[in-house]
């Protein structure tokens, strides 16, 4: 009997094949990490967006070619996330000395109904020269949003008009050409976004 | 409250998932017409299964549903469960590939897919996907590889990767409930037993129960990712965890238990002098 003899063959011929194409992609997933933030080189798209910078101009993401950027989305009645997350962003962006010109956070606020221009601009300045607050109409606001694939949700007012807001912790980090790079959590430390700002910043 | 059409949009617009579904019910209305022309019985359940099946993989990837597929564990894994599990079941159950054949225009059939689908090339990489040992294996491979945590965390990051680990969860689960529970009347010339059906299904159900206990068990969050986006609303991540967890555990492990009632019905149906497929499937979908 020949065939079943051709079919073990074709298999294995198969599974030659099968365990090369595996082989290829481990071997492509496993570049060794110098990042201490989460690698995200390649998987989302580059820096675009079409705002109101808290000093009232319209800008766009041409605007902060050549640095290094740090994207947040968060509100400026935000009781302890942001500012906690923006304080921290300050003080490893200020740890970089001279070369923290180089880099700016993009605050978004989720909440343009009371982050107006001046608000926000107050709020900003608050954590450096380096920030920039950003507001938007709800179709500019929720279009960033979908690009880099987060959620922000506005809870209902109570009798004093307050509500609350949630939206994603992340931070994404951008090269000097407006790639996206990095991801930075509410877990990672001062000297870790640090660490990888110098390397993006190339004075690693 | 927003109106209900927004709830119905796509979240992000797939011109392929249109267009596919759009060919795939033209091709199976125009069959079974013709079907019914040439004096051949169409029936009600069969078409039903087809429609409802294909309908759930439409509603999983093409609706509001796949926002929250984003943005919530528990509800990706509802995701895989239509897309990988029931929404193919229900299409393979159906046996409507002699029918979409059929609805095909005769040039584009004879001229087109003919040559393709019977080509070398073709037909042995078939037979190799189809092989009763790497069928299962890939079937319970995929969960696996889509689950393992870096993979998860850049399939939930990249469109292309979230698009491509939805298309492999679709296409994977309509090769092997194809081969599990289309009756062996509508397999043409790669018949599987009955028997080894069963065996594969048992060995499927107890590969994918350790995976889903592990991640409802597990005093941890093992996929951060929905945590750095945000959730779609408020939920404990340790709840939106173990439900997914559930989700990955129980229903896959009870379809295996299903289609094994299905293949029970088929045995037991063709012992008594051999019934029409059709009569079979109508029995079948109504267990």
């Amino acid at each position: 009997m020949t065939r079943p003899n051709f079919d073990a063959l074709r298999l294995r011929r198969w599974a030659l094949l099968g365990s090369l194409v595996l082989l290829v992609f481990v071997g492509a997933c496993s570049k060794p990490k110098r990042w201490m933030l989460d690698d995200i080189t390649g998987l989302m798209p580059a820096l675009k967006f079409n705002l109101t910078n808290d000093s009232g101009r319209v800008v766009d993401a041409s605007a902060y070619r050549g640095k290094v950027v740090l994207l947040y989305f968060g509100y400026t009645h935000c009781p302890d996330v942001c500012p906690a997350t923006l304080a921290k962003l300050g003080e490893a962006i200020h740890g970089l000395g001279a070369d923290a010109a180089e880099v700016r956070v993009l605050f978004v606020t989720v909440d343009p109904a009371r982050d107006t221009t001046a608000v926000l601009h107050r709020y900003v300045r608050a954590f450096g020269p380096e920030f920039v607050g950003l507001r938007g109409g709800d179709d500019a606001l929720e279009k960033l949003a979908k690009r880099y694939r987060v959620v922000y949700t506005r809870g209902k007012p109570n009798v004093r008009g307050n509500y609350a807001v949630s939206h994603s912790s992340a931070v994404f980090i951008f090269d000097r050409h407006g790639r996206a790079r990095l991801i930075a959590t509410d877990s990672d430390s001062v000297g870790a976004i640090s660490h990888d700002l110098r390397l993006l910043l190339g004075v690693g | 409250m927003q109106p209900i059409i927004v709830y119905l949009e796509p979240w992000e617009f797939s011109p392929t998932v249109l267009i596919t579904c759009i060919l795939l019910i033209a091709a199976y209305v125009r069959g079974l017409a013709l079907t019914r022309h040439a004096g051949g019985a169409v029936g009600f359940w069969r078409p039903l299964s087809f429609f409802v099946g294909l309908g759930l993989i439409y509603i999983a990837l093409q609706t509001y549903f796949d926002f929250l597929a984003q943005h919530m564990f528990w509800i990706h894994r509802l995701q895989v469960l239509f897309l990988h599990h029931a929404g193919p079941f229900l299409m393979a159950l159906a046996g409507p590939w002699d029918t979409i054949a059929r609805g095909v225009p005769r040039g584009l059939r004879e001229r087109v897919f003919r040559p393709i689908f019977g080509s070398r090339a073709v037909r042995s990489l078939y037979g190799f996907l189809q092989h009763p040992l790497v069928a299962p294996l890939m079937f319970v491979g995929i969960i696996y590889f889509w689950l393992i945590p870096a993979v998860h965390f850049t399939a939930m990051l990249d469109v292309n990767r979230y698009r491509i680990m939805n298309w492999s969860m679709v296409v994977d689960g309509m090769l092997f409930w194809w081969i599990m529970v289309a009756p062996l009347s509508a397999q043409g010339h790669a018949k599987l037993p009955y028997l080894t059906r069963i065996v594969i299904l048992i060995f499927v159900a107890l590969l994918q129960i350790p995976l889903g206990a592990y991640i409802t068990f597990r005093g941890s969050i093992i996929y951060n990712v929905y945590g750095i986006c945000g959730r779609a609303w408020a939920i404990n991540p340790m709840t939106d965890q173990q439900i997914g967890g559930l989700l990955t555990w129980i229903p896959p492990a009870m379809m295996c238990a299903v289609n094994m009632l299905v293949i029970l019905r088929y045995m037991l149906h063709e012992q008594g002098g051999r019934p029409s497929a059709e009569s079979t499937l109508a029995n079948a979908v109504n267990v």
